[in-house]
């Protein structure tokens, strides 16, 4: 089978790395950063108005978001806000073994602090363990949790997710 | 027989918008809707909403609605619940209320904001309980708080069909697959990838070929399509199931355009059959005017924006709003719908509603402003 | 089956309850609901049999237009269950073809 988002539905690293939203590798070392995996163009620019350092730009209703990796400080103000659930934080510099990766999260069974829980790719499957390092819930997120969880570094750019059926 | 400058039928996103932008202009609104409360889709709709901020991107569907609804009110539209049209005779609409009672409205202007109903697939087995609409699994889910199930396939991977396949989990369901006729995902990408992320698998070139039980669904067998959509013997795989969703299109409700008179034509990309109507959303039948799905099956943001743009002409023919104060309204709202149909999932609606405008023209240009044959006498 | 925790839509709050009579068994439903919704979260999903074939027939398209849900309600047939609130003391029956449902024994 081919790959790609429209024939799969999950983007291929050809289509992320692409994008105008995906920070370069080097950003990617360097400190936390976003990572915006909306990489078709449809009438949305959400994304563009929400972050507080205008590190993200729609220049037109369906431009690709345009990240701008020089002001981005990885504060994940973004993650709770575009509907279409795709925009995460990755930080390789938590730790030399870890890597830090927060994602929205509006499913039902929500995880504790602390909890180990099994870290999921894109196509939903348990690559490794994580663990959960921050639950974030606001009123301005209308509903939408943030999570943080820790990973071993090498799993950074496969873990978007927990699994957590089964369980909690 | 009561009266009113403009009658709005239907009271979700196109209705409410344009009722609001026909009484701001100073015309008396009359919204009609037959269910117990208004917002069409609107309240069983849970997730953040695409688009832009005039479009309350960002904001969940049933916030949405409770915002237009206070703007409805705040603008002094008056609502007819329970309210059932089952007429459009002339200018002249038939209601039945929910105690029964017949009224008559007539109106200067109509707006026809009718929505859509949800297409079927035939396959056997189709007819047993637990075969359902994705749209009424999602009433019931989100509305009613009610799982009719607790394993479901979804057939069709158009935005219907993602949205819901991901409500189902949020009310703690199992979406077992999602199989898509199409070698391709129909839908957003980023739709599709929240589901992937959860392991739900989408089939593409999948289709489903009969679904087995005794008094309810107990299984779907599927079936894998070659590329001229024809089943693949010895393909098939069964998934035990509860409740099998099809999500495989809309299609305008055309009952009262019908009705009224109005002119229609065949654009698939708009969901099959779909009213003739022109730069101001008014029909073949003038002072006539759809918007919303029932003009062509797209999003709430361009339901909002044809539901303005109706609006707005009818306030204007009334003579509620100068040709100087309609025009720069109506351009601007043609352009954001401009926008809106751009994208590789826009280009096609946008041509398609170039046909009906078009068509619009070349029907106006050879009408001879006949009404239809039963008209009140 | 309720769904009484969701993660958007927040736990279900305490509702009204009626009974309502489904073929002769009292259930619980909730005010104002429609009578599919109530029937469906008792476990009741065949509404109506074909007049012919004596097929089931459930809910479809929930919006009032297939006919599927249809049922003797308070002794009215073709009522669309899946527009039609409950009310207290409500008396819904399967509908057969065009009539009651028989009792075997």
């Amino acid at each position: 089978m081919g790959e790609g988002v429209a024939l799969t539905g999950t983007p291929s690293f050809e289509e992320l790395e692409r994008s105008p939203g995906f920070p370069s590798r080097k950003r990617l070392l360097t400190g936390p950063v976003a990572v915006i995996e909306c990489v078709q163009e449809i009438p949305c620019d959400v994304c563009g108005s929400v972050c507080p350092y205008n590190a993200i730009n729609v220049p037109s209703l369906k431009s690709l978001p345009q990240l701008d990796e020089t002001k981005c400080v990885g504060c994940g103000a973004c993650i709770p806000f575009c509907p279409g659930l795709a925009i995460f934080l990755v930080d390789s510099t938590y730790s030399r073994e870890e890597t830090l990766v927060s994602f929205p999260y509006e499913l039902p069974a929500l995880p504790e602090l602390g909890a180990v829980v099994e870290a999921t790719d894109r196509l939903g499957r348990g690559v490794t363990e994580g663990r959960v390092v921050k639950v974030l819930e606001r009123d301005g997120f209308d509903g939408t949790v943030v999570l943080t969880i820790a990973i071993p570094a090498a799993f950074a750019q496969q873990v978007r997710g927990i699994n957590m059926r089964g369980g909690g | 027989m009561l009266t009113t400058d403009v009658a709005v039928i239907g009271s979700g996103v196109s209705g409410l918008l344009a009722a609001i932008e026909a009484s701001k202009a100073g015309a008396r609104v009359q919204l009609i809707d037959e269910n117990a409360r208004p917002g069409g889709q609107l309240f069983k709709q849970i997730h953040k909403f695409f688009g832009s901020r005039r479009h309350y991107a960002g904001i969940r569907g049933f916030d949405i609605g409770t915002r237009l609804l206070e703007a409805a009110r705040d603008n002094g539209v008056e609502i007819m619940l329970n309210s059932s049209v089952f007429g459009v005779f002339g200018k002249e609409i038939g209601i039945m209320t929910g105690e029964g009672h017949v009224r008559w409205l007539k109106a200067e202007a109509i707006i026809l904001c009718c929505g859509a109903s949800e297409k079927v697939i035939l396959f056997p087995g189709w007819t047993l309980p637990g075969v359902m609409g994705a749209g009424a699994a999602q009433t019931l889910i989100n509305v009613h708080r009610v799982l009719p199930g607790t394993r479901f396939l979804m057939v069709g991977s158009g935005n219907v069909g993602l949205v819901v396949a991901y409500q189902l989990l949020q009310a703690g369901a199992d979406v077992v697959a999602i199989v898509e006729a199409l070698p391709r995902v129909g839908g957003w990408g980023v739709h599709a990838s929240k589901l992937l992320r959860c392991g739900v698998p989408i089939l593409v070139s999948h289709t489903i070929k009969e679904a087995l039980g005794r008094g309810h669904v107990e299984a779907a067998t599927i079936t894998a399509l070659d590329t001229k959509y024809r089943p693949v013997p010895g393909s098939e795989r069964d998934f035990e199931v509860d409740v099998i969703c099809l999500a495989v299109g809309l299609k305008p409700n055309l009952e009262l355009p019908l009705m009224a008179g109005c002119e229609t034509m065949v654009l698939e990309d708009l969901g099959g059959r779909v009213p003739v109507h022109d730069a101001n959303m008014e029909t073949t039948q003038e002072g006539i005017y759809v918007a919303g799905d029932c003009a062509g099956i797209e999003e709430a943001s361009t339901a909002m924006e044809s539901g303005r743009l109706a609006g707005t002409a009818a306030a204007e023919k009334l003579g509620y709003l100068s040709p100087e104060e309609a025009y720069d309204v109506k351009e601007e709202i043609r352009g954001v719908l401009d926008a809106l149909r751009e994208g590789p999932f826009g280009v096609e609606r946008r041509r398609a509603k170039q046909l009906l405008t078009q068509r619009a023209r070349t029907l106006r240009a050879h009408s001879n402003g006949g009404t239809p044959k039963w008209v009140k006498a | 089956m309720r769904v009484l925790k969701h993660p958007i839509l927040g736990p279900l709050d305490r509702r009204r309850e009626v009974k309502i009579t489904v073929n002769g068994v009292v259930i619980t439903a909730i005010e104002g609901e429609p009578i599919a919704s109530a029937l469906i979260a008792a476990g009741i999903t065949t509404f109506r049999e074909t007049r012919v074939l004596k097929e089931p027939r459930g809910y479809f398209c929930g919006i009032g237009l297939c006919s599927d849900c249809m049922m003797i309600v308070d002794g009215v047939p073709n009522v669309r269950t899946c527009i039609t609130p409950v009310k207290e003391g409500m008396n819904i029956e399967t509908q057969l073809g065009f009539e009651r449902v028989q009792e075997d024994e």
